[in-house]
């Protein structure tokens, strides 16, 4: 992250003594656009949202400092907390309404609100109607006034610089992972004890703020401001600028403005000059850019530009020995872990669990195994808070967890793998495991993008480490997750789970798409476990992997319980046998 | 004739291969069963026959080379799927089900879709009692039909069908096997994968036992049925770890 | 108010209501069948309209080019692929069908711009037009990307409305049009004027409803059309392809979008940048119906109609903004039916 920084500041202060005096003004749109479109790649490259609704906040911050400073006399400073009050309120309530809803509504939400804001600020009396507000005075700080083209440059690219360093600073910590794990990973993000819906608020009001700000500058740079600024196309523009850069680097924002901006000035001049007509063809060619970008080239073009630089185009940690964070008493081995009683779940007129009963006790491996579609998975489900019960109870360490939101139930211990492994693809192993520790911080976005989280920060990473030290995959710590074989993700997933230090352990078929040797390491670690007092309750399909290694088996079979006790015992059950190998023939 | 035969199959999600290098072939008229533990690659195999999964390796159907051909053109020739999640229309009339499964008919031009939708309510009457029900209503049993009557509509001349008996009680999987062997009687060759190895057996001519994404063992279904290792196989009794 | 104005503006918003509706019955079929929520469905409702007023005023409608352009990338992207996998024996077929139509339509309009042709041909051609693009359209915009994400799609949607409103005002100019109504007639009931063209466009919006319940309750490819938006597996094993019945549900939608188009012109004046506003009121209207139901997709387009007449009505300056902010209680009346995470976010 830094390589490029450090290459562009210099840049940044020689700039307005090379530059012709137009392309000064260019690059402080340059700048006012990259602080919106930052907040845009934060939103929607780190969390999957689109918001197509950012200029009405900038249009907020613009319109606020315009009419309180020119009506009322009022200091820019103040006019710019006031602008950030009602961005927050509006982002607030935009959010609260669509984000509990798929993906589509948010960003129609926001076309409507970019709508209305238009149609409310041409028309609202004492807003100047369509020609706007003129006049707005400069601001001042500490007795100068900051105005001129060359004072706002540094100004804007200052603010630039800061949005920079603090969203990358948000990226690389606690809730960063958590952004970064939005989108379609939410039921894993859950399951991991993050808030999605409030993660995406929160960043949602963020991209918003930085918009209001962008506004601010603008009017104070402009000394007026007219609605047609604000509009849905603009707003659409920035979300192109967004694309065109490309959604997964911060720098993405600024070689998108830098390129639309220059290149449509170039666009409205050159082709009317051309073809001697007068048209918007600027928004043609754009139309059909990022058409083509989102066919061939999704990745924008920050990762090429990127590129000549040699920067990594993700987050490398060393992890330095930290403090360890505070871990739970295990329970004596022969404390009831789970208890389950007469669990039932209907999906329609179908019973998927059909009264099942069973316990766990405490340092105990037990397999949940049966045909497919015997309600296994559901289980699973049931007891992790994912689906809600039908009826009956499920308990952990004497207390009912049933109907308990998934988030409560692993800050209570229980953690869990899937069946098909949810690794972040683009998050590193370290990255993905440090998640699993998510619940054993409390770190927010301000903390975060101030840098004041380091001390948690460096015990949440030396915990993923631990953790992936444990499983045997320390050296891929920097490695993203992706890149991983699928044997090595299912260790990924298990070390996941054990960075929430969980006193129960719920393997959804560990061993499935492992080789020979990757078994015998798994089985391993699962023995090591049980030694350290962990509870282990798996499902599982290789039946020479279960049978070996647990302790207790317990067989379902259409929802229903067949079979209870040792693997011994259960592989000589003729109702097993049955329900494994079927038959037509009484 | 050889109806199908897949050479040296792969198929990976990432980097582990869930299938890896398998040999199966299909004489014309044959019933051949896939059997073997969950999780060692059937349906995937299955998916990989029908192009729903991209695979490496090659796949011939009556000796074509199925590489460039989409999903929906190998029904149009007849390699039809009847998928272990059934994956019927469930806002749709069972009548509406059917009928579409002859789409790829309709498309050629064939217009005599009704008779052949008599003749699988002749094949299955409970079908025709239900008819005008979404599919949605149906048992599971009726479900089971449903996608085996729609799958017969595309007049197919190689059915793969993936677990026919699952979740089914003991009296309909009976059924569902009768019809199965009525199928091969009128000329179609079958595929089928099955959990309920024993049922899969007794109808088949010949079997592949499939084991962590390989063919672990293969012969005439009558040698299969009573072999312990099979046995062994399921219940895990083989290796330790 | 009196009860006459009130009838007015209830008849008037009734009649905007119908064509929200007419256009919001697309998108939901258009998102059902293929994930795109197709916001750039104004596009053809202006185009159509514009379309039809160039007719009758005697000038060729510049946006044949338009169709030729989509056409010829259409064919070369096709006959690109065939040569690339060696399927030579479909090129010929394959330029029939995105060549052929394209330009005997484009021939036709050339011929008939200046002979003042009747107000229903220069009607049909006008719909024509607009029809042969969404096929076009859903070739080369949204198929190589068809297993996309909807976030995807809908970006897509988005740059395509951009590009048609480039090219809406290079063809149409800024100046807005509006023709004269195609029925000019009205009938008093009572103290009440009822205007033919309300009628007209009502019962065009009854009849497209009734030939939709048949065309999807009656014949295999609506069938086939609603298989696709049920299970898109399902439809694949059966072998219906999804980006047929994509280009088929784009046929469909540019079609309604056409007739819509040179009915809205004569009530309202249609500008090149119209589009965007009358699209978004019908994903109003259509996510009224969590964009999958069709009966509550129209009742929310006329509540749309009717709320925007009377916002006319009382406060004209701020209509837009009040139409827009109905979004508000549509989406937390969402909100609050949903359980949070039901689907995750697929995005």
């Amino acid at each position: 992250m830094r390589n490029p920084l450090l290459f562009a500041l210099p840049i940044i202060a020689v700039a307005p003594w090379l530059l012709p005096p137009f392309y000064v003004t260019l690059a402080n749109y340059v700048a006012l656009a990259s602080i919106v479109v930052l907040g845009l790649i934060l939103l929607g490259g780190a969390g999957g949202l689109m918001s197509f609704g950012q200029a009405a906040f900038v249009g907020i911050g613009a319109y606020a400092t315009g009419y309180l400073t020119l009506n009322y006399g009022a200091s820019p400073w103040l006019a710019l907390l006031v602008g950030l009050a009602v961005t927050a309120a509006m982002a607030l309530l935009l959010g609260v309404l669509t984000l509990r809803l798929t993906g589509h509504y948010l960003p129609i939400g926001t076309l409507a609100w970019g709508i209305s804001f238009y149609y409310v600020f041409a028309n609202l009396p004492g807003f100047g109607g369509h020609d706007g507000l003129s006049g707005i005075p400069a601001i001042s700080a500490f007795g100068y006034d900051l105005d001129g083209k060359t004072t706002f440059f540094y100004l804007n690219w200052v603010v630039v610089v800061l949005a920079m360093v603090s969203i990358s600073n948000i990226l690389d910590s606690r809730i960063g992972r958590a952004i970064r794990s939005g989108g379609r990973a939410t039921p894993m993000a859950e399951a991991m004890g993050v808030n999605t819906t409030g993660v995406g608020l929160t960043i949602f009001i963020f991209s918003a703020l930085l918009a209001c700000l962008s506004g601010w500058l603008y009017a104070h740079f402009l000394h007026f401001v007219n609605p047609t600024a604000f509009n849905l196309t603009i707003s659409i523009e920035y979300f192109f600028m967004a694309v065109i850069g490309g959604l997964s680097s911060i720098w993405g924002a600024i070689i998108g403005a830098a390129f639309y901006i220059v290149s449509k000035q170039w666009l409205q001049t050159l082709i009317p000059a051309l073809t001697g007509r007068v048209g918007h063809f600027d928004v043609i060619i754009f139309g059909f850019v990022v058409m083509f970008m989102l066919h061939y080239a999704r990745q924008g073009l920050a990762p090429s530009i990127l590129g000549l630089f040699g920067k990594r185009a993700h987050f490398h940690h060393s992890v330095a020995e930290a403090e360890r964070l505070p871990q739970r008493e295990r329970a004596e081995p022969v404390t009831e872990m789970l208890k389950i009683e007469n669990a039932r779940k209907n999906f329609g007129g179908l019973a998927a669990v059909d009264d099942i009963s069973f316990n766990v006790k405490a340092g105990e491996i037990v397999a949940l195994i049966g045909p497919n579609g015997a309600g296994k998975t559901t289980m699973f489900n049931l007891i992790t808070g994912v689906l809600p019960m039908t009826s009956g109870v499920v308990s952990f360490r004497g207390k009912r967890i049933d109907n308990m939101h998934s988030r409560e139930v692993l800050r209570l211990g229980i953690a869990r793998t899937f069946q098909h492994t949810l690794l972040r693809p683009h998050l590193t192993v370290l990255e993905n495991v440090a998640l699993g520790a998510h619940t054993r911080g409390s770190t927010g976005l301000i903390k975060a993008a101030l840098r004041l989280d380091r001390r948690e920060e460096a015990q949440l990473l030396y915990e993923a480490k631990v953790q992936l030290e444990r499983v045997g995959l320390a050296h891929h710590s920097n490695t993203l997750a992706d890149s991983l074989p699928l044997g090595q993700q299912r260790l990924v997933e298990i070390a996941r789970a054990l960075a929430s230090d969980p006193h129960l352990l719920l393997l959804d078929e560990p061993a499935a798409g492992l080789r020979y040797e990757e078994k015998v390491v798994l089985a391993k670690l699962c023995r090591e476990l049980r030694a350290e007092g962990v509870t282990l309750l798996l499902v599982e399909h290789d039946m020479e992997f279960v049978m070996n290694l647990v302790d207790r088996v317990v067989v379902m079979d259409f929802g229903v319980k067949i079979a209870e006790g040792t693997p011994e015992a259960v592989q000589a059950d003729p109702a097993v046998i049955e329900a494994y190998l079927g038959g037509v023939n009484e | 004739m050889i109806a199908l035969e897949a050479k040296d199959l792969k198929v990976g999600y990432g980097k582990a291969d869930v299938l890896d290098g398998v040999n199966v072939k299909v004489d014309e008229g044959a019933i051949v069963s896939l059997v073997g533990p969950n999780g060692a690659g059937k349906t995937t195999l299955l998916l990989a026959l029908t192009g729903l999964l991209p695979a490496r390796g090659t796949v011939s159907y009556f000796g074509e080379p199925m590489a460039n051909v989409s999903v929906e053109d190998r029904v149009a020739r007849g390699l039809c799927l009847v998928p272990e999640r059934r994956e019927l229309f469930g806002d749709l009339s069972v009548s509406d089900n059917l009928e579409l499964g002859g789409f790829s008919r309709w498309m050629r031009g064939e217009r005599q879709l009704r008779e052949s939708l008599e003749e699988v309510f002749e094949r299955f009457p409970r079908l025709r009692e239900r008819q005008d029900k979404d599919a949605s209503t149906l048992s599971g049993g009726e479900r089971q039909m449903l996608a085996l009557g729609r799958a017969l509509m595309a007049a197919p001349r190689l059915l793969l069908l993936d677990e026919p008996s699952l979740g089914l009680a003991p009296l309909i999987v009976r059924e569902i096997f009768h019809i199965i062997s009525r199928l091969r009687d009128n000329g179609v060759s079958l595929l089928v994968v099955e959990q309920n190895a024993r049922a899969a057996l007794e109808v088949s001519d010949y079997a592949y036992v499939l084991e962590n994404g390989r063919v672990s063992m293969e012969g005439a279904a009558s040698d299969l049925i009573d072999n312990p290792r099979v046995i062994d196989t399921y219940l895990g009794r083989r290796q330790a770890y | 108010m009196d009860f006459q104005i009130f009838f007015f503006l209830l008849e008037d918003g009734i009649a905007n209501g119908a064509i929200y509706a007419l256009l919001a019955v697309t998108m939901v079929l258009v998102f059902t069948t293929t994930r795109i929520l197709f916001v750039a469905q104004g596009e053809f409702v202006t185009f159509s309209a514009l379309t039809f007023a160039s007719l009758q005023i005697g000038l060729v409608p510049q946006i044949i080019w338009l169709l030729g352009l989509l056409a010829v990338i259409a064919a070369a992207i096709e006959i690109y692929r065939a040569v690339s996998d060696k399927d030579f024996k479909s090129i010929p077929g394959t330029v029939g069908l995105y060549l052929v139509a394209p330009f005997a339509v484009i021939a036709l309009t050339i011929w008939i711009a200046p002979l003042g042709a009747p107000m229903l041909v220069q009607a049909a051609v006008s719909v024509a037009i607009v029809t042969l693009l969404g096929p076009l359209v859903y070739r080369i915009a949204f198929q190589p990307v068809s297993s996309g994400s909807v976030r995807l799609l809908f970006v897509i949607a988005i740059a395509l409305h951009f590009v048609f409103q480039g090219f809406g005002l290079l063809f149409f100019g800024a100046e807005g049009f509006r023709v004269d109504p195609m029925i000019d007639a009205s009938f008093e009931v009572g103290s009440l004027i009822i205007k033919a063209q309300a009628i007209l466009i009502v019962g065009t919006l009854a009849l497209f409803t009734a030939l939709l319940y048949v065309f999807f309750g009656y014949t295999i490819p609506g069938k086939a059309l609603r298989a696709t938006a049920v299970n898109r597996v399902g439809a694949r094993i059966v072998g219906i392809k999804p980006d047929l019945a994509g280009k088929l549900a784009f046929l469909l939608t540019a079609f309604i979008g056409g007739v819509s188009g040179v009915l809205i012109v004569s009530s309202t004046t249609i500008y090149y940048d119209s589009g965007l506003l009358i699209g978004l009121k019908s994903v109003l209207g259509a996510i009224s119906g969590g964009m999958v139901s069709y009966p509550a997709a129209i009742i929310g387009s006329i509540g749309v109609g009717i709320l925007e007449g009377f916002g006319a009505f009382w406060a004209s300056a701020f209509t837009e903004a009040i139409v827009f902010s109905a979004f508000i209680p549509v989406l937390l009346w969402l909100s609050l039916r949903s359980t949070p995470n039901e689907e995750g976010h697929e995005l």
